[in-house]
């Protein structure tokens, strides 16, 4: 049984310009212990992904379809259960470490109470364990800077807190939401490190979400891509760059500088992400893709593509990755 | 009686913005403004009670000083408001026309909440224009001052004020304005500041027009639609602080009348069962007072579309 | 903490001498002004008066004397119309009355209206919500001195519940409607204010955090969301403070509470200088000291201004 089990996922917002649907049939699982990348621009419904496993969507956000986790069905689950699972199995990590965590309080509260509830630790216990875990996600001076406030912390130490806080009951499944985007690219450089670290010394499954390929081809095992709240194409980590099988893959790794290619080989995909409240019918990418044909008003299937990889695409694998 | 100075400077910050982004923005707004329910309402009760205070006089068929005799020391069995003996809304308790009464009310009122905001509006926006233009020391210290003004309780010293002149109309506009400038100096010297840096500022500067032009023909157009809101918020809370002036028996003097006066005169008289002398000044004093803050309410809304 | 609560204070006495030293001029420079001879002061009152303030000293040590006075021995001098009395005598009087309901008043309108702000905003768009709306809209137009008639005329012309005016040593029919007058128009910006402040605060990343925390949403609501929902709130608390002392004048007239307010108001109407110059510099004293708490409990709050 996967840990955890997402099917036809639908996410929708109601907003002044109508109905906005931001994931439209995902399906994927993950494993215990597996690290899954989900990979798309900004708008792909991605983050929605998330938010809607762990029942933190928006007011006027509606999911329907079906999240198992653990065999157990929380996709609108009452908050009791949710509340459960949230942090105790599954915790998440958030974009933005400036307002993610709670300004007005002091780290050590912020951090103490998590434990307090679903450990039910006295608060001296709680305190303890939090140094412990600052000291793993290593903040240096742990034990006197957990009194701090988040805004006595730079950005980088307060994403290490927000790990720190989000592993303190060890549990199966960590969500990464784009954890590094807010950040500088040496300090990036350094969080995704420090979560690769402690993802091997914990084995907590983790879904890393990003929009950028490079981050995840030194984390994880397997890939999602998603566009305009579809899957284009899943495939283990290595295939997927040695031969991307699908326009928008292609697009994307294209717009990764790499090392072993010039800087005059990467470009941007041209055009911008679709408007979620008008989507275009059929393949989501047809407006911005190269290979793009009449067929392609209609949504491709998620079809086979050799070991492991599926791809939603009409034109033939030879045809994309040549 | 929230002066919601976030909002303003967030309104400013849009005008401010205006000038790069074209006129589109006072369409929007306008278009944003007539399409809210409120302030459409709002704006119907403003027409309506400024309709009532200038030509509502045509219609008494008393004048506002007469007595009459006929319902003298009957005011409480006959006095209430009729069609037949001509008064509307009954008589006062000396047996004055309440509908003439309250004509006069209005106009005063009226007039002092939109003298006393116009006299706010000016001295606020002359003074934090020159506080942020100059910058410097001379904006800390004229801001300080406005900190140390703020936290007078001015409602007093404006009582001091009006009884050593005389409680008069002059004494009332003059105080009420000198009071109520406070909040608008704040906004409008934070966006000069920021407006001090832009380009067609510095472009004006550098061609040497001098800082008074610089404030009256750049500075002080972009701040035009904080200024409108403002002043539309403030009208009523100055009939409201002029009201429980005239309430105190502090206000104008009679034979002037304004609608806090008239409110006054029925609260004290209702337990005689003259309801009505209370009720149709209040009802008018409600009414204006809706009708501001609809209206101000609505167009702060739509130069600033922020809580949709 | 420390150094913010002195660089407050430090702002706070200047303002206060500022403001005794304009009344004082103010006072002064009124026509027919106090110390002129053209009104007639009982000659007992004169002497008072003299042997006080020295009126033939020049205006600077008459405005020292007056504020040594103030500032060593908390006296306000003697009364202009009154032979016998005080200014000091004349506010202990009144003084207690008009607190105590004041403060009730305050609590009142601090505790209904954040509850009820808070219950709109957690239950937006349903009945309640609809409710605080419309009263807090409806209030904007019932100050205190709309809603002190409007009680009289229901509970105690009509349903004969209340007794119209009095004190009675605080009794608390005697406190019912002067507290309800009082509170109610800033029971409705408050709650106005913390219903939007609320809102805002729910969308904010911080609380989809303490949301997926698995924390229980009353905790949510309670630890994470209440304290930076109350910031503007907190700022209004002075103009309110301020709003219900003024309001206090109304009730201390209309229902004869033996207030400081009606001691100020038949001042007024007497040109008694001495008792109206003594009541605003009290009322300036309470404001100023009032920011000063609301400052402090703002720093509290927010680390980040703290320092």
């Amino acid at each position: 049984m996967p840990l955890l089990e997402i099917d036809d996922l639908n996410v929708s917002f109601d907003t002044g310009d109508g109905e906005v649907h931001a994931v439209n049939g995902l399906s994927l699982t993950l494993d215990r212990g597996e690290t899954l990348g989900i990979v798309g621009e900004s708008g792909s419904g991605k983050s929605q992904t998330a938010f809607a496993t762990l029942g933190l969507l928006a007011k006027n956000g509606r999911a329907s379809g079906s999240i198992r986790f653990d065999g157990e069905e929380i996709l609108n689950a009452p908050a009791r259960t949710l509340n459960r699972i949230r942090a105790e199995r599954i915790a998440i990590i958030f974009q933005d470490p400036m307002t993610s965590l709670n300004p007005y309080m002091r780290i050590s509260d912020q951090m103490a109470e998590v434990l307090m509830l679903h450990k039910g630790l006295g608060k001296r216990a709680a305190l303890a364990e939090a140094v412990r875990m600052l000291d793993a996600v290593r903040i240096p001076g742990a034990k006197d800077r957990i009194r701090l406030y988040p805004h006595e912390f730079s950005g980088g130490m307060r994403q290490r807190v927000m790990i720190a806080m989000s592993l303190l009951c060890q549990p199966d499944l960590l969500i990464a939401d784009e954890p590094t985007t807010a950040l500088d690219v040496t300090v990036q450089a350094q969080i995704m490190r420090l979560l690769q670290e402690l993802q091997a010394e914990f084995g907590m499954a983790t879904m890393l979400i990003t929009h950028d390929l490079g981050v995840v081809a030194g984390f994880c095992e397997r890939v999602t891509v998603m566009y305009g709240g579809k899957v284009m194409e899943r495939a283990p980590v290595h295939p997927i760059f040695a031969q991307p099988t699908h326009p928008y893959t292609r697009g994307l790794l294209q717009a990764v500088p790499r090392v072993d290619r010039g800087q005059e080989t990467m470009q941007a995909i041209p055009g911008n992400p679709p408007n979620m409240a008008r989507p275009p019918s059929g393949c989501p990418f047809r407006p911005r893709c190269a290979f793009a044909d009449e067929d392609c008003a209609v949504m491709p299937p998620l079809a086979p593509a050799g070991e492991a990889r599926e791809r939603a695409c009409h034109r033939p694998v030879k045809e994309v990755a040549a | 009686m929230v002066y919601d100075s976030e909002r303003m400077e967030a309104i400013a910050e849009r005008m401010g913005e205006d000038e790069v982004a074209g006129r589109s923005l006072w369409a929007d707004a306008r278009r944003r403004f007539l399409s809210n329910k409120a302030a459409m309402v709002g704006l119907v009760l403003l027409v309506f009670v400024t309709l009532f205070a200038l030509f509502g006089g045509y219609l008494a068929q008393w004048s506002n000083e007469e007595l009459d005799y006929n319902v003298m020391g009957v005011v409480a069995q006959e006095g209430g408001p009729s069609l037949e003996n001509g008064h509307y809304f009954g008589v006062d308790e000396l047996g004055r026309d309440l509908y003439a009464r309250t004509v006069q009310g209005t106009q005063v009122s009226l007039m002092v909440g939109l003298v006393g905001a116009l006299v706010a509006v000016v001295v606020g926006t002359m003074y934090g224009a020159t506080a942020g233009y100059v910058g410097g020391r001379v904006d800390a210290a004229m801001m300080r001052a406005v900190d140390i003004l703020m936290a007078i309780p001015y409602m007093f010293v404006l009582i001091l004020i009006l009884v050593m002149y005389g409680r008069s109309m002059t004494a009332l506009f003059v105080g009420l304005g000198l009071i109520s400038w406070l909040e608008m100096s704040r906004i409008v010297r934070g966006q000069t500041l920021s407006l001090k840096n832009r380009e067609f500022i510095e472009a004006a500067r550098a061609t040497g027009v001098s800082g008074v032009t610089i404030i009256r023909r750049h500075i002080v157009p972009n701040l035009l639609g904080v200024i409108a809101v403002y002043a539309t918020l403030l009208v009523p809370l100055m009939i409201l602080t002029e009201s429980f002036i005239s309430f105190l028996g502090l206000g104008v003097q009679e034979p002037l009348t304004s609608l806090g006066a008239l409110i006054s005169q029925g609260a004290s008289t209702m337990a005689y069962g003259t309801i009505w002398q209370l009720a149709f000044p209040l009802l008018f004093f409600c009414l204006t007072l809706f009708g501001f803050f609809f209206v101000g309410d609505g167009l702060r809304d739509a130069l600033d579309p922020k809580d949709r | 903490m420390l150094s913010y609560t002195f660089k407050r204070l430090a702002i706070a006495v200047p303002t206060l001498l500022i403001l005794i030293v304009v009344s004082f001029v103010l006072m002064h420079a009124a026509p027919g002004g106090p110390f002129t001879s053209e009104r007639e002061l009982p000659p007992e009152v004169l002497a008072n008066l003299n042997a006080k303030y020295g009126l033939d000293q020049p205006l600077w040590r008459q405005i020292f004397t007056y504020i040594w006075g103030i500032v060593t021995e908390f006296d306000f001098g003697p009364s202009f119309i009154y032979k016998d009395r005080t200014v000091n005598e004349i506010i202990a009087q009144g003084f207690p009355v008009t607190l105590t309901y004041g403060i009730l008043s305050f609590i009142v309108a601090v505790v209904v209206g954040v509850t009820l702000g808070v219950v709109a905003a957690i239950r937006q768009n349903s009945v309640l919500d609809y409710f605080a709306v419309g009263v807090s809209i409806g209030a904007q137009v019932l100050p205190n001195f709309v809603m002190a008639p409007i009680l009289v005329l229901t509970f105690t012309l009509w349903l004969g519940w209340l007794p119209g005016g009095g004190w009675q040593g605080g009794q608390w029919e005697y406190l019912v409607m002067p507290v309800i007058a009082l509170s109610t128009s800033f029971m409705a910006s408050i709650a106005r204010i913390t219903r939007s402040s609320m809102l805002e605060t729910l969308n904010m990343n911080h609380i989809r955090t303490a949301r997926a925390k698995g924390l229980p949403e009353r905790r949510v609501i309670l630890r994470h969301a209440l304290k930076p929902a109350m910031l503007p709130v907190i700022s209004y608390l002075g103009p309110a403070f301020v709003g219900m002392i003024t309001g206090s004048v109304v009730v201390d007239v209309y229902f004869s509470t033996g207030g400081i307010g009606k001691a100020f108001v038949d001042s007024a109407l007497n040109r008694d200088y001495a008792v109206m110059m003594g009541v605003t510099i009290l009322m300036g004293t309470l404001t100023i000291l009032f920011n000063l708490v609301v400052d402090i409990l703002y720093g509290w709050i927010d680390p980040k201004i703290r320092y």
